[in-house]
Parts: C-alpha cells; structure tokens; sequence
C-alpha cells in the first residue's frame, strides 16, 4: 500500500515535471522569438518580408542582406570603433578605480572619509545630468566627434573607485604589513600583493565597464556625428534611418548588432552568474 | 548610498575586514604622499568630469543658455516655465511615471519568478540564465530595431498572434496613443529583466540550504517557505534590485527614441527624450538642464524613500 502510493506519488511529480518543462520551454521560445525572428526575416528576399507561411520560411536563406548591410553599414567600422572605444575605455576606468580604490582602502591621510563620502554621493547622479556641459567642454577641447570624446568622460566613474575599495578592504592586511617590515613601497604592494587578488573584481568591473561602453548610446548621438566615428548602437541608428523600413537588410543590421553581445554571453558563460555573485552585486 | 550598497553586499560578506584597521591605527603615520600619487589620475577625471559637470549642470539650468549666442542669468524662470507652459513637459513626465510604475514591478517579478523556478533545475539553469541575459549585453538600439518588425500592423507576428488568439485585430501598436507606451514597456521588461534575474538568483542561492530543510520538516507549504523563507533572506538583493531598476526606468530614452522619435504626438515623450530634444534640437541648453535636475530631484528622492522604507522589510541579519 506504502509502496504503491509513493509509485503514484513518483508518477503524479513526473507527470508535474514534465509539465514544468513545457511551460518552460514556451517561456524559452517567447523569449527568442523577437531575435529568432528577426534573423529568420534577414534570411528573406524583399517580396517575402510579411509572407509568414511556413513555405517562406524554408526559403529564408539569402545571405545576402547580411553582406549588402555589412557593407552599407559599414558595420565593420562600427565594431572596429566600438571596439577600441571599449577597450581602451576600460583599461583606463580599471587602471584608475584600481589605484584610487587601493588609495581610499589602505592609504592613511587626512580628509579620506569626506572625500570618499563625495564620491559615494556622486552614485545617484543620473548621465543625463552630466550630458549638457559635458558636450559644452568637449566643443571648448575641440574633440566632437573624437575617440577622446566617447572615452574619457566616462572613464573616472565613482563607481569602479567604490567597488575596488570594497574589495581591497576584504584583503587582510596582514599581508601587506609582512612586506611592510621588509621595507617594500606603496609601489610594489599595490602592484605584487593587492592587485592579483583583487583579478576577480577586476574581470567584473571591466567587463561591466566595456558592455556599458560598447552599448551606450545618449552620449554617442550627442557628441559623435560621422558615420566613421559611430560605435555599433548609433551606427545602427544611421543605418536605420538611411534605409528607411526595408525590413530585410534592417533585420540584417540588427541582428549583426546583437552577436557580439550573444557570443560574449555564451563565451563567459561560468563566468557571469558567478562573476556576478562574486562581486556581491547580489550576494548577500 | 554607501549603507545601501555595502549593505546589499556589494562588500563582499567581509565585517571583519570592516574593523581591520585597528592596529594599524597604533602607527599614526600618514601616507598623504602616496595617497596623491594613488588618487590623483582618478580624482583629476572625477573633479573634471564629475563634480564640475554636476555643478555646472545646476548653474546653466538658471540661464537661458542658448548653443550659439548670448546667455544671460533668468533665476528659476526655466522651471518655473517646465511646471505652468510646457504641456509636453508635463506630457513626459507622465509617461515616465508610468513607464517606471509599470516596468519596475514586472521586471522585478518576471526575473524573480525565473529566479525562483528555475532554482529547481539542475540541467541546464545556467544556460538558460546567460540567454535571458543576452539582451542585457546587447544594444538597445538593436533590439528595439528587432521589436519594430514585431510591432508593425502588417502581418506583425504580435498581431498574428493576437488575431489567432482573440480573433481581433491587434493595435497599431507603435502609432497608437494608448498602445504605445505598453508596447515600450514589454520590450523594455524582455530586454532587460536578465540582469535582476542573475542578481536574485545569486541571492537565492546564498541561503543556506538548511533553512529549506527546517521548513520542510515542519512541513511548510512552497508559499509558506518563499513568504517566510526565501523572501526575507533575499531581500536585501531584492532591495538593491529594486533601487537600482528604478533609477533606470527613469532614465528611459533609446526606445522612445528609436522606436517613435516620442510620438505619436508625445504619447511616448520621455523625461529625457525631451531633454535631448530641447538640448540638441532646440539648442536650448537652460531649459534642458533644468529638466534633468527636475529628473536628478524625483530619483534622489525616490532613492532616499526607498532607504527609509527598507528597514520595514530588508532583512540584513542572518
């Protein structure tokens, strides 16, 4: 009796089981039907676009929308440019949160706790507020429509300096005061103790730093106005309203857009839902 | 902000490290000279592309400030013209408020649904969690321009699908007045909630399994253990979450702009989309600055509510 009500119990949670993973996967399906879609329509010729039969779907496979938006784009220096804004944007908001983070973790001086307190305050600030004078000090510098002008302003963010100084705290400092007896400078702590343990924080300030460069997009219409400066999200916004609504090639552009982004995710795959716990972001 | 923040965890689950400085204190030494060296390639950017803008940012909102002319101090006149003349003004903040009070929720409750349902997975969950963050990775612009084809009213696949299921026709979704701004925030909710989702579930699966243990031979119904559970154990990234969702759905731009240039008419008129358009299309750099203080304002204070009400419900001990 025992026996055969935990068979029908085991049966009843298969049952639920299986239940579970349909709904899932519908959720699964809803969820990249927008982009599925949207290459699908890439695949098709012109006549096609709103011919959703099953027929022309089997027919969406015309490459050729992706090579005539690559080369219209160009999307090529599109990446090329958002790249370089990326990565040199953040090797310098790292380098500089790095140190500066080090300075207000571990370095004794006078005024640090006001001064750490501005920047805490500086948090809240939405870009928004910054935009305005920023475009007004970027015209006086004569960098419109310059690298410069989509890295630099960006780079100094409190937020890199406080999410360093947070790690660095967590380091113990016996560590640092066994070099200290051994006559090592701020120099070489900073550089051969402090900096390699904090190499997880760093993957995730960095990597969060890069995506909001790569897909910021309020300041590069702003301050960018050539195609051959553009970064991937205003490129495509050029793209967009120079080709009007030819659904193909626009879905070519857009989903040649969207790849970077997808193959970053698949490639740090381990590394995200833990790099985003690891840096406490939603620890507890 | 910093309690907010390190109380959320952001420090890492360190309170010894907090305290670390005691002996060190005994030395009484300064290193005010390596701090400079340490300090100075961040703070100089920090004072130059932080502080002064924010200021600056507050002076030029009290001058009518044109981009090419003569600008000349008018004292509150700007606000004061945002709040009784500028109808779109009211028009988008408005659609912000409602764009904030309709995506915040269901952010928070799509990706802490994910979070929780997929918690019962093993196969799989860490797949699916990087796919529904995907957008979160992706440009905006991108996916709205992806959504647009989702929306026309001319075989759309979202009027397809309305049609199959209620045998009506669907809303010309971005060109109605009443459509648009769900339109928006169905997008925005899609494309954004991956983020929440990755922050809960690092949550979720800070609670020690323990508890569910406990729960379980009491023999506490799944409600039971998410209410008294789950729910306070993670609350704290639930109230960061939270924070955070909300100071961005104030900041609301890229889809208005790509998807309805605001319109129609200025159904989709946002706080910043008409900051851009009074900045960059209309040169008016005094009126625009005193709209994004007004924004700067709402989201401090919203902020600061938000810190006083948590200690209703965040939970920080263990």
């Amino acid at each position: 009796m025992q026996n055969r009500r935990a068979v029908r119990r085991g049966a009843v949670a298969r049952a639920r089981g299986a239940a579970g993973d349909l709904a899932l996967t519908v959720v699964v399906v809803a969820f990249v039907l927008p982009i599925a879609w949207g290459i699908i329509t890439a695949l098709k010729p012109e006549a096609d676009v709103f011919d959703n039969s099953v027929q022309s779907l089997l027919h969406a496979t015309d490459f050729s929308n992706f090579v005539s938006a690559w080369n219209f784009g160009p999307f090529g220096q599109f990446l090329l440019n958002g790249v370089i804004v990326g990565v040199l944007g953040t090797a310098l908001t790292v380098a500089t949160s790095l140190m500066a983070g080090y300075g207000f973790a571990r370095l004794r001086f006078r005024g640090r706790e006001p001064l750490f307190a501005v920047y805490v305050a500086t948090l809240v600030v939405p870009q928004e507020v910054l935009v305005v004078p920023m475009y007004l000090f970027m015209r006086d510098l004569g960098w419109i429509n310059s690298y410069q002008a989509l890295i630099v302003p960006w780079a100094f963010s409190a937020f890199g300096v406080f999410l360093m100084r947070q790690f660095f705290r967590t380091i113990p400092v016996e560590l640092e005061d066994a070099a200290k007896v051994d006559g090592a400078s701020h120099g070489y702590i900073f550089g051969r103790i402090m900096v390699p343990m904090v190499k997880p924080a760093m993957g995730i300030l960095g990597l969060f730093t890069f995506i909001g460069y790569w897909n910021s997009f309020l300041w590069p219409v702003i301050v960018i106005n050539s195609k051959s400066m553009a970064t991937v999200p205003l490129g495509l916004e050029y793209f967009l309203t120079q080709q009007g609504y030819i659904w193909n090639l626009l879905m070519a552009g857009g989903t040649i857009s969207i790849l970077p982004g997808t193959l970053l995710a698949l490639l740090l795959q381990r590394w995200l839902s833990q790099g985003i716990s690891l840096a406490g972001l939603g620890g507890r | 902000m910093t309690a907010l923040v390190e109380r959320a965890g952001l420090a890492g689950s360190n309170p010894g490290a907090l305290r670390g400085h005691g002996h060190r204190r005994r030395k009484e030494r300064s290193d005010a000279r390596a701090a400079l060296a340490f300090l100075l390639p961040n703070g100089i950017g920090f004072l130059v592309f932080t502080l002064v803008p924010v200021i600056a940012s507050l002076v030029i909102s009290l001058y009518s400030w044109p981009l090419i002319g003569t600008r000349h101090f008018v004292g509150i006149a700007n606000y004061r013209a945002l709040f009784t003349k500028d109808s779109t003004f009211r028009a988008a903040l408005l659609n912000t408020l409602y764009f904030v009070a309709a995506y915040t929720p269901l952010n928070i409750g799509v990706s802490l649904g994910l979070a929780l349902w997929l918690r019962g997975y093993s196969r799989g969950r860490r797949l699916l969690r990087v796919l529904f963050f995907v957008p979160v990775l992706t440009p905006l612009v991108a996916d709205s321009v992806v959504w647009s084809l989702l929306y026309t009213n001319r075989n759309g696949l979202i009027d397809e699908a309305v049609h199959a299921v209620f045998g009506v026709q669907g809303p010309n979704w971005l060109s109605s007045p009443h459509w648009v701004m769900p339109a928006i925030i169905i997008m925005s909710v899609w494309q954004g909630f991956g983020y929440n989702l990755l922050l809960f579930t690092a949550g979720i699966h800070a609670v020690p399994e323990l508890y569910y243990d406990a729960a379980r031979v009491d023999g506490a119904s799944a409600w039971h253990v998410f209410r008294n559970v789950t729910l306070p154990l993670i609350s704290p990234s639930l109230f960061f979450g939270t924070v955070l969702t909300i100071i961005s759905a104030f900041q609301v731009f890229t889809q208005a702009y790509v998807l309805t240039a605001g319109g129609p008419g200025t159904s989709s008129t946002t706080l910043v989309y008409w900051l851009f358009e009074k900045a960059f299309d209309d040169y008016a750099l005094g009126y625009a600055s005193a709209i994004a203080w007004v924004l700067f304002v709402i989201v401090i204070a919203i902020t600061l509510l938000q810190m006083r009400l948590q200690r209703r419900w965040v939970h920080y001990e263990v």
